[in-house]
């Protein structure tokens, strides 16, 4: 990534916080209704079955009511969100044919550059369309697909995605899947043959611009038998005083001795509600890795979860979420144990600062035929001064007699004994407890390509220096 | 004397009600090496962390001037900025903060930026002064090491950050006899190469074996009590402070 971003004293949120003008978009009104999930269904040409699944998922929206367990949404209003926003330019995979202002933004972020540097392939949306997508030939030559979800619909793949299509992450699960279904737009999909190993991760990046809008893109993976793959995503948008929305659904397919690294780093801007929904269905001695950054956003509502539904399956999930000023993040993971010997490794880890709520909720389930399975769940907080919150919901609902399954949860602070050790050698204060919250992080950092562990104690510097809020 | 670098008239310092140092005086010249010696629980380690700004430790009356500045009127950072240091007489652990990490940081902060590959290369060659691994590196910060890792973790920094004056607190204590040979080569190679001043606070003469000794202090209840030349030191391991507690 640029230098910008990998150098700590230049730490600059403007990174993240630049809005471009987007007077020469095509938006549809805002608000939700059969007529704009009508007209979204024809912008994008879909084959039927997707048009009729979309108003089928608006009715079961219109039907679900709004979760009364978490964060509040008062500050949503789904009159006032534009769920569509065309950005002025066609996909390309060239970055040449971008436009310019678009570019820049893409640049800012260091995308890029990563993709010159450390990446296999590189999709890039903005608001609800993506605007570049490419992939190295010689991962296309192993017959590697990765491409806009509208391409991937309509072509080869049509039948394998329709088979697939919201079955992991049905509509009916929650009012914002059931949103989803019926707006969706944009995302990347990605298939990876029987026996092909990426080296090199794929990245996607989602880029939302326009004020007031909502995106919602697809995301949906397959790994073949004994593949494996590395798909990064990041997200972020600059602020606005008026409610975004972030909806996007997370489908991955990891068949037999298939393993799958999905990593995330968030940086959505603080008027963002992020709700957003990712499953992972794992076969026979499959593997799904999940490393998660939860850095942006209002209000957040985000659970990875993880099916091991085949023997000898495993997942490992590390993740950290940063609450600051007006944050308030529900995260978390679940996964459920169908399969014999299935193990799951959790850690994750939450910030607290100048008032702002972690709440981390943790579900481990075991089923009646899942004998072997082993659990064990690390959730560590750390509270920054005493006017946050945080608090660890574990659920674990085991029906076997031999499950190993731990959890454990801890709660500290900083010592003012470590912040004047560090003084003592030069560091201010404020350095001192950002390097220290960094060393927090670090087993997460640790599981991240160096780009975008330089990216993730950026974010964490500029939290701690609280310039944005 | 030298140039004057340290100077502390009349310091009184209290922890909470209890006053511990009680009117201390002390100088130092550049480039001098300092001994101070006195009984467990006289203020040694109170001075060093004076000195050093730490929050608890009041200064109830007194002056300290370090470079011709009012050292009291500055920050911890500031002060090591200036160009202070002090060993930990029990150096804390930071989980996963990386050694390395941490003294680049710190380079950085006391204006010696490198390159990664600069400080790799700088930071090698100090340790081979220490006899110590180069894995060290990416060990977290004080994290699991032994007592007389930590020190020499310590003296590490001291090599790296060239400070203009260091006072360490019993770095020799708690060390397997190599060890304090090579704390003290590590010592020798800072006092020459970088001339700074030192301040020893120990309890031993192992550490001063390859040092030159300009003056030793021996502090009791909060106050100087006595000072001499390095002969001192040879009096009071024969003799013990029985004498200087009487007085
Ligand atoms: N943070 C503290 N709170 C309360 N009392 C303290 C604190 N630090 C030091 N003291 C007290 O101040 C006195 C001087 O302690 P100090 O650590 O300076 O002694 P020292 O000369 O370094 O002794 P030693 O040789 O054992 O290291 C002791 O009585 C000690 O208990
Ligand atoms: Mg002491």
């Amino acid at each position: 990534m640029s230098e910008e971003k990998t150098y700590v004293e230049d730490i600059n949120r403007t990174i993240y916080d630049v809005i471009d003008d987007d007077s020469d978009a095509f938006k549809l009104e805002e608000g939700l209704s059969e007529d704009i999930v009508l007209q979204i269904s024809k912008e994008k040409d879909d084959p039927d079955w997707m048009r009729d699944f979309r108003l089928k998922c608006l009715k079961i929206y219109n039907e679900l009511e709004i979760p009364n367990w978490g964060p509040g949404v008062d500050g949503l209003d789904m009159d006032h969100i534009y769920t569509y926003v065309r950005p002025n330019a066609k996909m390309s995979n060239t970055w040449d044919d971008v436009p310019e202002e678009i570019k820049n933004t893409f640049e800012r972020l260091g995308i890029p550059q990563a993709e010159r540097t450390s990446l296999a392939g590189v999709g890039a949306q903005y608001d609800s369309e993506l605007v570049y997508h490419n992939m190295q030939k010689q991962v296309e030559d192993q017959g590697v697909v990765y491409c806009d979800f509208e391409s991937a619909i309509k072509g080869e793949y049509s039948e394998m995605i329709r088979e697939r299509f919201m079955k992991l992450l049905p509509p009916t699960d929650h009012k914002y899947n059931a949103l989803h279904g019926a707006v969706w737009s944009g995302g990347s999909f990605v298939y990876v043959p029987k026996g092909v190993k990426v080296s090199v991760p794929l990245q996607s990046y989602f880029r939302l611009n326009a004020k007031g809008a909502g995106q919602f893109e697809h995301t949906l993976i397959i790994v073949e038998e004994g593949a494996s793959l590395h798909f990064i995503e990041g997200c972020s948008a600059p602020k606005y005083n008026v409610a975004n929305l972030h909806s996007g659904s997370v489908e991955l397919f990891v068949a037999k001795n298939a393993k799958l690294r999905y990593s995330t780093i968030e940086s959505w801007s603080k008027n963002m509600y992020n709700l957003n929904s990712k499953r992972a269905l794992v076969e026979e001695g499959g593997r799904m890795e999940w490393v998660s950054g939860s850095f942006g956003s209002h209000v957040s509502y985000l659970y990875p979860s993880t099916i091991l539904k085949g023997d000898n399956s495993s997942m490992e999930y590390t993740g950290i979420a940063f609450a600051n000023t007006g944050q308030n993040l529900d995260t978390g993971m679940k996964v459920m144990h169908l399969g014999k010997n299935t193990s799951s490794v959790v850690s994750t880890k939450s910030i607290s600062k100048g008032g702002g709520i972690n709440t981390t909720r943790t579900s481990v389930q075991v089923m009646p035929d899942a004998q072997g399975a082993k659990s064990i769940v690390s959730c560590e907080s750390l509270m920054l001064d005493s006017l946050s919150k945080s608090d660890t919901i574990p659920v674990m609902d085991i029906r076997t007699d031999d499950a190993d399954v731990g959890h454990e949860a801890t709660i500290g602070s900083i010592s003012d004994e470590a912040v004047f050790y560090m003084m003592s050698r030069g560091l201010s204060e404020e350095d001192a407890r950002a390097l220290i919250v960094s060393g927090f992080a670090d087993n997460v950092s640790r599981e991240l390509p160096m780009e975008y562990a330089a990216e993730m104690n950026n974010l964490i510097k500029l939290e701690m220096k609280g310039t944005i809020g | 004397m030298s140039q004057e670098i340290l100077n502390i008239e009349k310091l009184c310092v209290s922890i909470g009600e209890k006053e511990i140092l009680k009117g201390l005086d002390l100088k130092i010249g550049e480039g001098e090496t300092h001994v101070i010696m006195g009984p467990n629980g006289a203020g040694k380690s109170t001075l060093g962390n004076t000195l050093m700004g730490k929050e608890e430790y009041e200064v109830t009356s007194g002056k300290v001037t370090f470079l011709g500045e009012d050292l009291l009127e500055m920050g911890t950072d500031e002060r090591a900025k200036k160009g202070l240091f002090m060993t930990f007489q029990n150096p804390i652990e930071v989980p996963g903060v990386r050694v390395s990490e941490f003294i680049r940081n710190s380079c950085e902060a006391l204006g010696n930026k490198m390159s990664l590959w600069n400080f790799k290369e700088t930071a090698l060659e100090q340790m081979k002064v220490l006899n110590m691994d180069p894995s060290y590196l990416d060990r977290e910060l004080n994290l699991g090491f032994s007592g007389g890792e930590k020190k020499k973790a310590e003296i590490f920094q001291l090599l790296m950050l060239k400070p203009r004056l260091a006072i360490l607190d019993e770095t020799d204590s708690g060390l397997d006899v190599d060890a304090v040979r090579t704390v003290s080569e590590g010592v020798r190679v800072y006092h020459e190469r970088v001339g700074g001043s030192l301040i020893i606070i120990t309890h031993s003469t192992k550490i001063l074996e390859s040092l030159d000794v300009d003056r030793v202090h021996v502090i009791c209840d909060g106050r100087v009590v006595a000072e001499g030349d390095r002969k001192l030191v040879d009096e009071i391991n024969a003799n013990g402070f029985e004498k200087y507690i009487k007085a």
